[in-house]
């Protein structure tokens, strides 16, 4: 399963923020997911917006960056400051 | 020093505690950063940080790391609170000590200015109008560019 995070206002949007799914086969890099999801948690293109980014297992990617079932996948809109 | 918490804390503990820790540096500056009782909004009746452990510590540690490089600092300190906050509220403490106060003064300026744009945060402002995500503010960036021109010594 992959562990999937959701901040900010992503956190908002998508219930519950924090959650292990099993990725379909054909969802393989964070395009794809970005999309799949997108479309499962009806986020109207927010998961799709170039200003959020992805980390895989706490490390920030670039798309289309490959994925796999035992990942924690982050998506991070733009940081709010401390 | 770097430490996130989701506990108050007292910025004057802290200061004595650097200061301890930092003995026969010539130069100590602190900075403290309050929850601001006043946004757009409205009156401020909480704020709510949220961090990515270990992505944030990971990079105010590289932050650090570069003041570090930058400057001859002999002690570092950040403490950044998470969770749940009031108005008043203590929400982020920086200290930095060096044989001389220039050093001192702009390291800790600079691991602000990162703080304020980079850190891995994000800060919920609940006020009478509402909940509302906030983003930098377009002068924060602006202070924080300031760093990228020729390195200092």
């Amino acid at each position: 399963m992959a562990q999937l995070l959701f901040f900010g206002r992503l956190a908002d949007l998508v219930d519950p923020p924090s959650q292990a799914v099993q990725l379909p086969g054909d969802i393989q890099d964070t395009l794809a997911l970005r999309a799949w999801l997108d479309t499962r948690h009806a986020t109207g293109g927010a998961l799709q917006e170039k200003t959020v980014r992805i980390a895989i297992n706490s490390e920030i990617v670039v798309d289309p960056a490959p994925i796999t079932n035992a990942d924690e996948i982050a998506f991070m809109p733009p940081v709010g400051g401390g | 020093m770097i430490r996130l918490t989701d506990t108050p804390f007292d910025p004057g503990d802290e200061l004595t505690r650097f200061t301890a820790t930092a003995a026969g540096s010539g130069a100590i500056v602190s900075f403290t950063g309050l929850v601001r009782g006043q946004s757009k909004g409205g009156a401020v009746q909480s704020l709510f940080l949220q961090a990515y452990s270990p992505l944030t510590e990971r990079g105010i540690a590289q932050a650090a790391e570069e003041a570090r490089t930058r400057w001859a600092l002999t002690g570092l300190s950040i403490l950044h609170r998470t969770g749940k906050m009031a108005p008043e509220d203590a929400i982020v403490f920086v200290a930095t000590a060096a044989p001389h106060r220039r050093s001192a003064f702009e390291a800790a300026d600079f691991l602000m200015d990162y703080l304020k744009t980079q850190a891995v945060f994000w800060k919920k402002e609940v006020t009478e109008a509402g909940d509302q995500w906030i983003e930098p503010r377009p002068e924060d960036y602006t202070d924080a560019a300031r760093w990228a021109g020729p390195q200092e010594s």
